[in-house]
């Protein structure tokens, strides 16, 4: 009996010796060499191989970054500066800081603002809607509600509100890999600049149609009346196809056009302060009428 | 008014899992009365038993376990625990025949994610569980009192069980014409052949299965057992006997059809089909078991992945 | 009973051609009509007229922009009220022209008359001027231009003319109609075209649900001077499938990514056949298309067939009608397996307009998703030969070269699967985006060589 467990013991020990040598062997024979440096980017790197840098992943990073004569093509949105810089240092190259990021969400057409005026009965998902038809609401530019963008997003930074219907992005989740643009059939995702201490301005609304169908279609529409246009002192706003957009390279965060806007479809977020709305408008009257009159002495003095 | 917009199609046919489900429970009806009316109260409480513990348990696992919405009306718990019952011995104790649907509804359907998520057979895998576990509760092939009399019933053993008694000359004349409406001894739902061909037609009419996984098994058994048949008749048993004993009918038309643990294919069908009809004749001729249809559809069920993948419907405009 | 038809998977839903009774009915014009410029498979139209433009009734109003594209020609007579983006029935903008409606002055050169014109023009050339000049495309469903599918490429050649009577949708009966009460005209239409493809042996296939449309076709071909066959097929849907009728009739498959002309077929709708005649006899453009109004939730007396212009909004046509059912869940532009729900009943009719069905919500609300339970009824179902249930799972899992290698690509989205399918898993929904991604998949390849 005991000869059995001890000869049971002894067969198996060796079968294991044997197999891990020839495994030695055989991954010494096969062994890659590789740049060693790859090894130590990857390292670098989340590892969570989402694909934002536009790589097909954390690998492929390393391995074309190892390659290429500077790093103006590799940037990795997840690490961030950060970890761009522990890569220059591994590569001996001159440190591309960039602003970091964040995934906007630029539709505002909540279940209470945008009626619903006919009932989807296929399959949940935003692309599949999308190639249907213009969506259950009037308006033909806004968030179908499907969260094709939840699903796309690998970081868990996005979730469906379940009482506005829209996304809502979980700005300390999100890395701005830029998957929930491309999941968005309507492009109403883009990445903009996280800002100082987060604080942004946008225009939430991407509806291309003329004042009164926007309107009709959204109360937070935006009608592209073109006030916060003209109230911008910094040149960041351009209004095209009836719809405005922000530059956010060019915002200066003074949060005039927020003011202003007569539908509220200018959003900025993470504010200390409330919007001094009545203080602004004032404040803008009282520049516009200076102007005014300047311009009216100029006239005059031209004369 | 707000109109519904989807996709094409916008109808739809008059099928649902439920009807399908329903179709199925409707076919078993038969041998289920017919199974009753020979092993009388007994078999009816093992068929309340069986069926009550895998609904109970199926509701009872996507509530608790999955927390998902339940599944239970679809129908499919109570057919498992119908072809369950049917698979088990008239005598079985009640308490065996929970455990039996705890295996079944447990551990061969919901761990794998429900309906048409698992690979074996669960009413299948729960008889084979029991077998294994229990083999003189299975084996037990006692007659229960009935509502009709069964005077010539054997206690002990069935039909295949006979062959290593009194060899295969003996046990082949015991199967007649009177076979295929009362079987003798076995599982309960194995009694009449005709009941169960019934509910296989009227499956067959409502299109609820194919012919060809069915067609197959049969031909493959008489085939076989043909071939070895004339070659020793002193050794192996005939055609008749081999298609009209044991499960080879409960099998081919209920257990072997089970759409979740089946090829989709036609061909694919029939390659299952041949290979359960092999299994099963090797068993029965060759292994230390009487009988091994329940053996020989697990095994294929395992193969069904693999069929699937090698046999295609013909695409149009293609070779 | 006839057993021609196709070999692989189909369905039997119920033909349910209530208004199969009701003869054509002409619609009086509105007072505006909105021409959409996508009348047609390819690029939208080019507008040539201006705002404030007085136009006649088959006057040129837009021309084609580029070689798969057709002419467009005005509804009415009356003026340009404005030009520019309108929602159409799927509420996405294209480009209208908004005609304010003074009359029906036509334009000159065209016969009016109801005299049968048996006698074909001699040159083919003329013919297929005609056809393009008159802004003829395909009427079955697809809108292809036809002056480019029946001048087949250089090196092909057509050995067989199918005419498509089969109208194998439940619910229209608008073909139906035009082959009781046009049917002299569709066979001269037939000939036409017959002519132009070299005399190739010409086939009408009919479903043999519609006896009377066989024997009225029959009876018409034989009195007319043409070599043409009628063919009852066997009622199966998709028997109107531009691949699934040419092997019904010819016993030949179209490959994979191939033109039915690579087997020798053209496909040419019987509505197609009218125009034609139309066009090519008559010098009329192509603004008038029969339209079923039915529905399962419509009584009978309210159901109808009407000869509509294009540009006539579909609540327009509602509204003479009758107005929408009280119980009317969905409504749909085409029939209820391939046809297209509409968000937007304000949208205006196109050349291909063939229905306003009304279903109830009942009847046509998609039952709960539940699991697949790998019955095979998809993949037993589909009449391309596909397994859509693996389709669906590959389209999930993101596999492009699976959904290739297992022919995505192939799907003729005719709904077949999702209709049969037990468990209700939205099988057209995902393998329609599967197939996307297969062609898209193809097409970069061939673009890389």
């Amino acid at each position: 009996m005991n000869s059995i467990v001890i000869w049971t013991i002894v067969i198996l020990a060796g079968l294991g010796l044997v197999l891990a040598v020839v495994l030695f062997l055989i991954a010494e024979s096969f062994k890659v060499e590789e740049d060693p440096r790859i090894e130590q980017i990857e390292k670098a790197l989340p590892g969570a191989n989402c694909g934002g840098c536009g790589y097909a992943g954390c690998h492929a990073f390393a391995d074309t970054a190892v390659k290429a004569a500077d790093l103006s093509a590799h940037f990795c949105p997840v690490g961030g500066n950060e970890v761009m810089k522990k890569v220059s240092a591994i590569l001996g190259y001159a440190v591309v800081e960039k602003a970091p990021q964040v995934a906007v969400v630029r539709c505002n057409g909540t279940c209470a603002a945008r009626p619903k005026v006919n009932v989807y009965d296929g399959v949940q998902s935003c692309r599949v809607k999308a190639a249907l038809y213009s969506g259950d609401t009037l308006c033909s530019f806004g968030c179908l509600g499907c969260g094709d963008c939840v699903s796309a997003c690998e970081f868990g930074a996005l979730s469906m509100d379940s009482e506005t219907g829209l996304p809502v992005v979980d700005e300390s989740k999100c890395v701005a890999c830029g998957k929930c643009v491309k999941a968005c059939p309507k492009g109403l995702i883009e990445l903009r600049a996280k800002g100082p201490r987060g604080m942004r301005v946008y225009v939430d609304c991407r509806n291309q149609d003329k004042g009164p169908a926007a309107k009709k279609a959204c109360a937070n529409a935006c009608i592209g009346c073109g006030i916060c246009v003209k109230t911008c002192t910094h040149d960041a706003i351009v209004l095209e196809n009836n719809i405005a957009y922000i530059d956010y390279s060019k915002c200066k965060l003074c949060r005039e056009c927020e003011a202003m806007c007569p539908t509220g479809a200018i959003h900025g977020v993470n504010f200390p302060k409330e919007l001094d709305r009545e203080g602004i408008k004032a404040r803008v009257a009282a520049r516009n009428a200076a102007a005014k009159a300047e311009a009216a002495k100029k006239e005059v003095s031209n004369e | 008014m707000a109109y519904i917009v989807s996709p094409n199609p916008h109808i739809h046919a008059a099928v649902s899992t439920k009807r399908l489900m329903l179709d199925v429970i409707i076919a078993l009806c038969p041998a289920v009365i017919v199974s009753f009316l020979f092993y009388g109260l007994s078999e009816m409480a093992i068929m309340a038993v069986s069926v009550a513990s895998c609904v109970v348990l199926e509701w009872a696992i996507t509530k608790y376990m999955l927390k998902k919405p339940s599944t239970t009306g679809d129908l499919s718990a109570i057919v498992t625990g119908m072809l369950l019952a049917m698979n088990l011995p008239p005598t079985c104790p009640l308490w065996v025949v929970f455990i039996g649907a705890v295996v079944s509804i447990a551990v061969a359907k919901m761990t794998f994610g429900g309906i048409g998520q698992n690979i074996f057979n669960p009413a299948i895998t729960g008889r084979v569980f029991l077998l294994v576990s229990f083999p003189t509760f299975m084996t037990d092939w006692t007659v229960p009192a009935g509502f009709i009399s069964n005077v010539d019933a054997f206690s002990g053993a069935t039909l295949l069980g006979q062959v290593p008694i009194l060899g295969a000359l003996e046990a082949d004349k015991l199967v007649n014409l009177q076979t295929l409406f009362r079987n003798i001894g076995g599982s309960a739902g194995e009694i009449s052949a005709l009941a169960l061909l019934a509910g296989w037609v009227y499956l067959l009419v409502r299109k609820v299965i194919k012919p060809w996984i069915t067609l197959s098994i049969f031909a493959t058994v008489a085939v076989i057992a043909g071939i070895f048949h004339m070659v020793d008749p002193a050794q192996y048993t005939g055609i008749l006997f081999n298609l009209l004993t044991g499960g080879v009918i409960l099998g081919a038309c209920f257990m072997a059809t089970d759409y979740v643990t089946s090829p989709m294919s036609a061909w694919g069908g029939v390659v299952f089909g041949v290979g359960i009809g092999f299994i099963v004749m090797m068993i029965r001729y060759f292994g230390s078991y009487p009988e091994g249809m329940s053996f020989a559809i697990l095994l294929m069920n395992m193969a069904v992945p693999l069929i699937n993948m090698k046999f295609h419907q013909r695409k149009f405009g293609r070779k | 009973m006839s057993k021609i038809t196709f070999s692989i998977g189909g369905v039997h839903p119920d033909d349910a051609k209530i208004a199969r009774g009701c003869a054509i009915e002409v619609l009086p014009l509105p007072q505006t009509l909105y021409v959409s410029m996508a009348q047609h498979l390819g690029a939208p139209a080019k507008p040539i007229v201006a705002v404030g433009d007085k136009v006649l009734t088959g006057q040129v109003i837009a021309e084609p922009a580029g070689f798969i594209s057709a002419f467009v020609h005005s509804p009415a007579s009356g003026t340009v009220k404005s030009i520019g983006p309108r929602k159409d029935l799927a509420g996405n903008y294209m480009t209208h022209i908004e005609i304010a409606v003074e009359g029906d002055e036509w334009v000159e050169g065209v016969d009016l008359s109801d005299t049968l014109v048996t006698e074909i023009p001699e040159d083919r050339q003329f013919i297929l001027d005609r056809i393009k000049a008159c802004g003829i495309v395909g009427l079955g469903g697809a809108t292809f231009p036809t002056h480019v599918k029946l001048n087949p490429a250089p090196g092909s050649k057509a050995e067989c003319l199918i005419l498509n009577g089969a109208e194998c949708e439940p619910y229209l009966t608008s073909d139906f109609r035009i082959m009781l009460e046009r049917t002299k005209e569709i066979v001269v239409g037939a000939a036409i075209m017959q002519k132009v493809l070299g005399g190739c042996r010409t086939v009408i296939g009919i479903e043999e649900n519609k006896p009377e449309a066989i024997e009225a076709m029959r009876k018409a071909v034989s009195e007319l001077p043409y070599s043409i066959e009628v063919l009852p097929l066997k009622k199966k849907y998709p028997q109107g499938g531009e691949k699934q009728l040419i092997q019904a009739v010819m016993r030949r498959e179209v490959a994979s990514g191939g033109l039915p002309i690579s087997v020798g077929a053209v496909v040419q709708n019987v509505a197609t056949s009218l125009a034609v005649y139309e066009a090519v006899q008559k010098n009329k453009p192509l603004i008038t298309n029969t339209l079923t109004i039915t529905g399962n939730c419509l009584p009978v007396e309210k159901q109808h067939n009407y000869l509509f212009r294009i540009g006539m909004p579909l609540s327009y046509i509602a509204e003479y009608a009758g107005g929408v059912p009280e119980g009317a869940g969905k409504i749909i532009s085409g029939g209820p397996m391939m046809g297209r729900a509409i968000a937007n009943l304000d949208a205006a009719t196109v050349k291909g307009s063939s229905s306003l069905l009304y279903l109830s919500a009942e009847s046509t609300k998609r039952g709960e998703e539940s699991m697949c339970i790998r019955c095979g009824r998809c993949a037993d179902a589909c009449p391309m030969g596909l397994e859509p249930f693996l389709l669906n799972r590959l389209y999930k899992a993101g596999d492009v070269a699976a959904l290739e290698e297992n022919a995505a690509q192939d799907c003729i989205e005719c709904g077949c699967c999702l209709y049969s399918c037990p468990a209700y898993i939205p099988l057209l929904d995902n393998v329609r985006q599967a197939k996307g991604m297969a062609l898209g998949a193809i097409r970069a390849r061939a673009a890389k060589k």
